[in-house]
């Protein structure tokens, strides 16, 4: 018969109270568990959203990040082909990466001259199979109900994606089939000058344009300025309008070939990138990868000429809602803490009351007042042990429920409905964190009705009625 | 194997800020190896003497001696263990651990004495059958009657094989007969044991059976009457 025994039939003795103080301690777990697995998987979808735009890594210019939205094509990397030849082709990297490709970013005006209206627009040039390979990374698993493909793979070199925003204000949503967008009312206009190309850029974009094909009414011109300042036009073809999910983003993206987006930018002359992008087969793989890109990029080019940027620092959108989320997560976990701390509490002070007598007649036969403490911080950790198993389970069993349940919504960032899905199974450190946390709550919550019991005079204990 | 020895023992305790004398000026002794009984009016003070002599409360002025042991010299922790290896108890309501069976019961003081399993499982055989319950080992005390409760506390009392028994009017809560019985079964293990054992009771079966008699009225021993033939050779 040793404390243990002791502890766990005592909690047998009033089974109706035990099952109301684990109900909550259960509960309390199911609470934690669920909310801990469903920001685990947001988080995880929001990375793999990240991964597959942005990629794990980016290799930029010096200064880059910190000034190159200015004037992005100032901090081209002339040399990027070499870059990604050699990252590719090195024995470290093979086998850690899954895509590596150059990207160029360019800040310009879109321009819809028959409608006579343009804007602002940040462009970015892709290979689009390697996008369309980097779509595919799903190391967390999400369940995709299609295979998700490059919206520009297959397309003539001059089509360019807009967002939805760019095409509402350049009037484009009726040629490209866009769904709930607003015309806008007639606008009186002070000339008709609006309905052609001024002469000099129509002259500007047949000198930039490739391959001139009659104007269908989805052809946009593009201005950018080049890395000397003269500005630079381009006729091309916006085949689709996408939601990129935010609308700052929606208002300002036009995606585009790279090889039109570096001719573009710098006409003629030799093509640059301002990244290249890699993305990993794991994002545990990072800080391995940045240190054997550190090599490669000091041993080959310089070592103060780039630098390495991941993706959390590239999206601070996620660190924010990580930050958010580990909070939001915290603040629960705080709560039911407290909410299971004073049940527990109260159940173990109810029972130190019921068994006063039983502990004068322990201490009476010869269990130390440290025996007693132990008896009752036993019962404590019992309910915490039996609490953060049943926990565990039930939240598993809710979770499989709630996944296998098909309801869907629209996170933050994202563009289509995702399955509502709760990732309990696998996150050990959430589980075993959840588990500890409840048993060391319940055994913290007998501390002071232990301690209340091993304090009781033998005498004033046998004489309690 | 020495007497229980009071000296000059006082007892006060607050009642509502109000300064009651439970004992005052109590010199006794309580010889080994006899059937002791303290008697006295309800209130006059015999259980407080009792829970003195059984070590489970400290007199408010005063000096005990239990075996040769200053036990007032002692630690909290060294009085418990004393309690445990010197003094057994059997209480008016018999106060058994409901959640063991009367086999663990009987066997819970000798884990505390840290026995070995295989000499306890022995021990405690031996002690149900002395007090005729080794059919009902495997009971909960909810399913004993009164009178087997009372023995089951008998043999729990007797476990580790103390110096003295402390019963704190054991039949009280018992029908006669079965008071009877218990008396004559707790006499029977006085001779076959070889302990003392110390009663606070008023019950005249009891008291007839008393080798000592401690009279007690409003705190203080008013007389202590001895029969010359003790029960048993003292160890």
């Amino acid at each position: 018969m040793n404390t243990l025994t002791l502890a766990l039939r005592n909690l047998l003795r009033n089974r109706r109270r035990s099952l109301a103080t684990l109900l909550a301690m259960i509960l309390g777990s199911v609470a934690v568990l669920v909310f801990g697995g469903y920001s685990s998987n947001l988080v995880y979808g929001l990375q793999t959203g990240f991964v597959q735009s942005s990629g794990h890594l980016q290799i930029q210019r010096k200064d880059y990040f910190l000034f190159g939205s200015g004037n992005p094509t100032a901090y081209g990397i002339a040399d990027y082909e070499r870059i990604v030849a050699a990252i590719r082709q090195d024995p470290v990297m093979q086998k850690l990466v899954t895509v590596v490709t150059p990207s160029l970013q360019l800040g310009g005006i879109a321009g819809n001259f028959s409608a006579g209206v343009s804007r602002t627009v940040i462009g970015s040039g892709v290979v689009v199979t390697d996008q369309n390979a980097m779509l595919q990374w799903n190391d967390y698993h999400f369940p995709t109900r299609k295979t998700r493909r490059a919206a520009l793979l297959g397309t003539e070199d001059d089509s360019v994606l807009i967002g939805k925003g760019v095409a509402r204000v350049l009037q484009l949503c009726a040629p490209l089939h866009v769904e709930h967008c607003a015309a806008p009312a007639p606008v009186a206009r002070a000339s008709s000058s609006a309905t052609a190309m001024p002469d000099d850029l129509a002259d500007l974009s047949k000198s930039s344009t490739v391959s001139p094909v009659a104007a269908p009414p989805t052809r946009i011109e593009l201005l950018v300025a080049n890395p000397n300042g003269a500005p630079n036009v381009m006729s091309v073809n916006a085949v689709k309008a996408v939601d990129f999910g935010v609308k700052e983003l929606d208002d300002v993206s036009v995606v585009m070939h790279l090889p039109q987006a570096q001719h573009l930018v710098y006409g003629n002359a030799a093509p640059q990138a301002t990244a290249i992008v890699i993305q990993l087969q794991h994002t545990s793989q990072i800080p391995q990868a940045q240190q054997r890109l550190r090599q490669l990029i000091e041993a080959q080019f310089g070592r103060d000429q780039l630098e390495i940027q991941d993706y959390r620092t590239l999206n601070p959108f996620y660190g924010q809602i990580v930050t958010m989320f580990g909070a939001m997560f915290g603040f629960i976990a705080l709560l039911i803490g407290a909410i299971v701390l004073f049940t527990v509490s109260n159940t173990m002070s109810m029972v130190v009351v019921e068994r006063t007598m039983e502990i004068g007649t322990l201490r009476a036969i010869g269990l130390r007042r440290g025996g007693i403490r132990r008896l009752f911080l036993c019962e404590g950790l019992m309910l915490g042990i039996i609490g953060a198993v049943l926990g565990v389970l039930i939240s598993l069993l809710v979770a499989a429920l709630i996944n296998q349940s098909g309801i869907t919504w629209l996170p933050p960032g994202r563009v289509e409905r995702i399955p509502l899905t709760v990732r309990i199974w696998g996150k050990d450190a959430l589980i075993a964190g959840t588990a500890l946390g409840l048993i060391g709550v319940a055994v913290l919550s007998a501390v002071w009705p232990a301690n209340r019991a091993a304090r009781m005079q033998v005498v004033d204990a046998l004489r309690h009625v | 194997m020495q007497p229980v020895v009071l000296r000059g023992v006082s007892k006060s305790y607050l009642l509502d800020s109000v300064e009651v004398r439970a004992l005052s000026d109590v010199n006794v002794e309580i010889f080994p190896g006899r059937f002791t009984v303290i008697s006295g009016a309800s209130g006059s003070g015999k259980s407080t003497l009792l829970n003195l002599i059984g070590c489970i409360d400290r007199p408010s002025a005063g000096s005990i001696s239990v075996d040769g042991h200053d036990v007032l010299a002692m630690s909290d922790d060294g009085l418990t263990d004393f309690r445990a290896s010197h003094l057994g108890f059997v209480f008016q309501n018999f106060n058994l651990l409901p959640v063991l069976t009367a086999y663990e019961n009987v066997e819970y003081p000798l884990i505390l004495a840290r026995m070995p399993a295989s000499k306890r499982k022995a021990r405690v055989g031996e002690l149900l059958a002395s007090v005729g319950l080794s059919d009902k080992a495997r009971h909960l005390p909810g399913q004993l009657s009164g009178g087997q409760r009372q023995r089951v506390a008998i043999a729990r009392a007797l476990a580790t094989a103390p110096r003295f028994v402390m019963a704190d009017e054991p039949t009280a809560n018992l029908d006669s007969g079965t008071g009877r019985a218990i008396i004559d079964l707790m006499r029977a293990i006085q001779r076959e044991h070889r302990v003392s054992f110390v009663f606070s009771s008023h019950d005249p079966q009891v008291m007839a059976e008393a080798d000592d008699a401690i009279r007690i009225r409003d705190g203080q021993v008013i007389d202590v009457v001895r029969r010359e033939q003790s029960s048993l050779p003292i160890r």
